[in-house]
């Protein structure tokens, strides 16, 4: 039994990291950016959301409607300044521009706000409590992440395969070239694709805020490379992708805690790993390399 | 020795506005690198016109239209739109005012419908009688196939469907960068069957073709490139078969050179 | 546009092919001259400059490295700080059974270059932005792996033992000089490798990588042997790191602030050079002394000054100081030297390696 309920945390845990993965993926599979930063970003996020509650008052679920747009617009800006030049010059310019930015921003948390962790909503009964059915014991917040998830891929998913400006990102992501001959800036474009994936992750920094803690270092030391993990095994190119390799990213997570209760983050790595090499283009992918 | 239309005098083929070119190309420089491309061209497409580049592999014929439509800047020389001079303008922003290419390969977007293929050239179209609705009009078959997605059509099909993407822009000047590349006769025949329908609404074309045939069939006026310069313009009437072989080929008698040309680099040096 | 209308009327035999413009026999010497001085330095200065030139000393040597990756071969890694914690691990291992660390340090490292070829298999199919995420992820798997173990350490881990017996300032003096002689050594690797045929190959593959192929180099195996001499060098790196901090901590050695660190001193002096990772150190170290107590700010400085460097001078440094002078400290490329000088057939031409 305790297998199975392993199985269900791993999944619910899914969605979490199917919110830290799905800006990665559109980042990603738009424009080719492997942008070291997105974890950092997410904590930015989260203490942005900290901010709002302990100054300002606005009530902890509520947090998200400032911080989303906020960080949506970050987003934009930095990719329209910062990114977009790195990805003139090449993918090591991206790497190294990225890399910066991460340090920057870790550094700075550090410097202006001590490496203390912060969490959210400790206390709040959304946050500690849990429903039981039979002998599984449900989280709320896990539940309520992983529904979060959920709406928002849909969201991504009507956005990008109904709107205009979904079709530009795709058709960018096609061709940027002969997206110009159409008349759109695919600067802006990818502009706009930025802006979506920051304020996901942001959301996902918020829940991480929530599920675990912040601080600093959260962003490399955990969000990065979960985002990854889900990305990659999931599959690049497939929105729906990155919840399932959140999901199995989860799972095995959760196996390895079962097998060994320190071996959680390794059983997991380890999972990725094995997806890097067998098979790269990941679980959804039909093509044969990326 | 040379066999050019005098561009001073309107001709018969020239409909519309008088003597206010649509599209003017004035002494165009372009370097691939350290490679010069194109020598020096100079052209003026008049609203109504078909008017044809035409020349070998390599000739520079590609580049000329690319960098008409923004995707490659000059070395030195002007691109003007309706009189006003379009050189440093982003392509977007050209494909706006309504320069629009047809890119050669068709470079559909392939993850995306036909349909959306279609939706995305619309984006920031001009106003105009070309709309979605139009295109499946005037190509029957694409109207039950659009929602398929592009990379699953023929290259006929795909041609088709870029040549549609550009029109429901409106765009006042379309590029047709070697429509018959990769594609059989009949299938041509029928893609350069549908420009009367094009040209009927306003359109003004520029194209590029390696095909003489099909270029002397549908051009009002024409010129040849070899090696980045002009060895050949004018209209299909008045230029011989053999003229524009010696042209194409760059052979001995060849006629060099047309009016405003003034570069005395010998050929093929 | 004229070509060269006669054939040259000159035997070839006149000219001749240098490897640089003077003879490195002088920077042969005023290296050997600047090595002697360093290595006096325990003499004359005190122990906590040479601490600090400890730090230096690995930062360089992580820095050509990483240079050597993502210069030559092309490799951008984000994960070099596998093979710093490997390294430092290794001497602990053998540190625990008795060895004294600095006989360690060169078993550590070799340890490290055999380490790389399995992990070099798993990753070399992959290409650039997968490939520098799996570096990442397989550093970080290592070091959960390691710290799976309580006999070395678990999560917290362990002090190095077998050095109790020296004095402090003896032991000072012992790691710097090790520290010297990592970095001397490494860099006279990279500088022989460069010059090698091995090196010819590289910079084919920096230029135009299909073409190399096709024109029969090596590629992947140069990009291998590449890589495992990156992971020995990063190892000897973590070892002296080690031998210097008396103690080996999974989190302090497998950070990836050391890739962040090696990259930035690279990209700051100048990639795809040898002097290059000198000037980045230099600057990493002097930003890291002047700012050491405003705590954060210099990693702060050094990330905003990578951004700029990568954005807006991408040759770094060193770049913005060789387009000028023609200047190589390490000359590894070649110069044709015609008899007759500039007033005959042709200037000298430019650096063959590459131009950069």
């Amino acid at each position: 039994m305790a297998w199975v309920n392993a199985i269900i945390q791993g999944v619910l845990t899914g969605g979490l990291y199917a919110l830290f993965a799905c800006g990665l993926s559109l980042m990603f599979g738009v424009m080719k950016v492997v942008n070291l930063a997105h974890g950092d970003l997410a904590v930015i996020g989260g203490y942005i959301a900290v901010f709002v509650i302990t100054a300002i008052h606005v009530p902890v679920l509520w947090s998200f409607v400032i911080v989303v747009p906020v960080m949506a617009l970050i987003g934009y800006g930095l990719q329209r300044t910062l990114i977009q030049g790195a990805l003139e010059r090449g993918v090591l310019t991206t790497l190294i521009v990225t890399l910066g930015l991460s340090l920057v921003i870790e550094n700075a948390l550090l410097q202006f706000f001590t490496a203390n962790s912060r969490g959210i909503g400790a206390g709040m009964t959304l946050v500690t409590g849990s429903f039981t059915i039979g002998s599984i014991q449900l989280a709320y917040l896990l539940v309520t992440i992983f529904v979060v998830a959920v709406v928002v891929l849909l969201g991504l998913q009507y956005f990008l395969s109904r709107s205009k400006y979904g079709r530009l990102i795709r058709a960018t992501a096609d061709d940027r070239e002969a997206v110009q001959l159409a008349g759109a800036d695919y600067r802006h474009v990818f502009g706009i694709a930025a802006a979506l994936a920051i304020g996901t992750v942001a959301l996902g920094g918020i829940a991480y805020g929530m599920y675990s803690v912040l601080d600093p270092t959260a962003g490399t030391d955990t969000i990065l490379l979960f985002a990854f993990a889900a990305v990659v095994i999931g599959g690049l190119g497939s929105l729906w992708g990155t919840l399932l390799g959140g999901v199995v990213l989860g799972v095995a997570q959760q196996i390895g805690a079962q097998i060994n209760i320190s071996d959680e983050v390794l059983a997991g790595f380890i999972v990725f790993l094995a997806v890097l090499v067998l098979r790269p283009q990941g679980l959804t992918s039909r093509r044969t390399q990326s | 020795m040379t066999a050019t239309a005098n561009l001073d005098q309107p001709s018969a083929d020239r409909a519309g506005t008088g003597d206010t070119p649509l599209l003017e190309v004035r002494d165009l420089v372009v370097h691939h690198g350290q490679l010069l491309a194109l020598d020096s061209i100079s052209l003026r497409v008049f609203p109504g016109e078909v008017y044809a580049m035409i020349g070998a592999n390599g000739a520079g014929k590609s580049t000329l239209l690319r960098t008409i439509a923004g995707l490659h800047q000059p070395t030195t020389g002007s691109i003007l739109l309706d009189g006003s001079d379009v050189t440093t303008l982003r392509p977007e922003r050209r494909a706006r005012q309504g320069i629009v290419l047809v890119p050669e390969g068709r470079r559909l977007f392939e993850s995306l419908t036909v349909e959306e293929n279609l939706q995305v050239g619309a984006s920031y179209a001009r106003q105009g009688p070309w709309t979605i609705e139009r295109v499946y009009e005037l190509f029957d078959w694409m109207r039950g196939r659009r929602h398929q997605r592009a990379a699953q059509l023929s290259g006929g099909e795909q041609q088709t469907v870029a040549i549609g993407r550009a029109l429901v822009a409106n765009p006042r000047a379309l590029l047709l960068d070697e429509l018959s590349l990769g594609l059989a006769p009949v299938v041509v025949q029928r893609l350069y069957g549908a420009l009367p329908q094009i040209l009927a609404t306003g359109v003004t074309v520029l194209l590029v073709e390696q095909d003489v045939s099909q270029a002397l069939r549908v051009a009002s006026r024409l010129q040849c490139l070899l090696e980045g310069r002009t060895t050949l313009e004018g209209r299909p009437a008045d230029v011989t078969a053999e003229q524009v072989e010696a042209a194409y080929f760059g052979l001995a008698g060849a006629a060099v050179s047309q009016p405003g040309e003034g570069s005395e680099s010998s050929w093929p040096g | 546009m004229s070509l060269v209308a006669e054939p040259a009327t000159r035997p070839a035999a006149d000219f001749r092919v240098t490897r640089s413009r003077r003879s490195v026999a002088w920077t042969g010497a005023g290296a050997l001259v600047v090595v002697v001085l360093l290595a006096l330095f325990p003499y004359i200065v005190y122990s906590g400059t040479t601490t600090i030139l400890v730090q230096a000393f690995i930062v360089l040597t992580l820095a050509s490295m990483w240079n050597l990756l993502a210069g030559y071969a092309g490799l951008v890694s984000v994960g070099q700080q596998a093979f710093v914690g490997l390294g430092a691990y290794f001497v602990l291992i053998l540190a625990l059974h008795g060895a004294s660390p600095f006989t360690a340090l060169p078993i550590a490292a070799i340890a490290c270059g055999v380490a790389a070829v399995p992990l070099w298999w798993l990753v070399s199919r992959l290409r650039s932005g997968y490939f520098a995420i799996a570096t990442w992820v397989l550093a970080a798997t290592i070091m959960l792996f390691i710290e799976r173990f309580s006999s070395i350490g678990g999560g917290t881990g362990l002090p190095l033992p077998g050095l109790s017996g020296l004095g402090p300032t003896l032991l000072a003096a012992y790691t710097y000089w090790a520290a010297l002689a990592v970095t001397v050594v490494a860099l006279l690797a990279v500088y022989l490798l460069l010059r090698s045929r091995l090196g010819l190959v590289l910079t084919a593959i920096r230029d135009d990588e299909v073409a190399a192929r096709s024109s029969g180099a090596r590629v992947g195996l140069a990009r291998m042997l590449v890589f495992v001499v990156a992971g020995i060098g990063c190892g000897a790196a973590g070892a002296i790191l080690a031998i210097s901090q008396l103690q080996v901590q999974p989190s302090a050695v497998f950070d990836v602030q050391w890739t962040a660190e090696m990259a930035f001193a690279t990209i700051i002096g100048g990639l795809g050079t040898i002097e290059g990772p000198i000037i980045g150190t230099a600057v990493y170290m002097l930003l890291q002394q002047t700012l050491a107590s405003y705590n954060a700010w210099y990693l702060i400085i050094l990330g905003l000054v990578a951004i700029v460097v990568a954005l807006f001078a991408r040759r770094g440094l060193w770049g913005l100081v060789d387009s000028r002078l023609s200047f190589r400290l390490f000359p590894v490329g070649y110069w044709l030297r015609n008899p007759v000088g500039p007033a005959g057939l042709a200037a000298p031409l430019t650096p063959a390696d590459g131009g950069n």
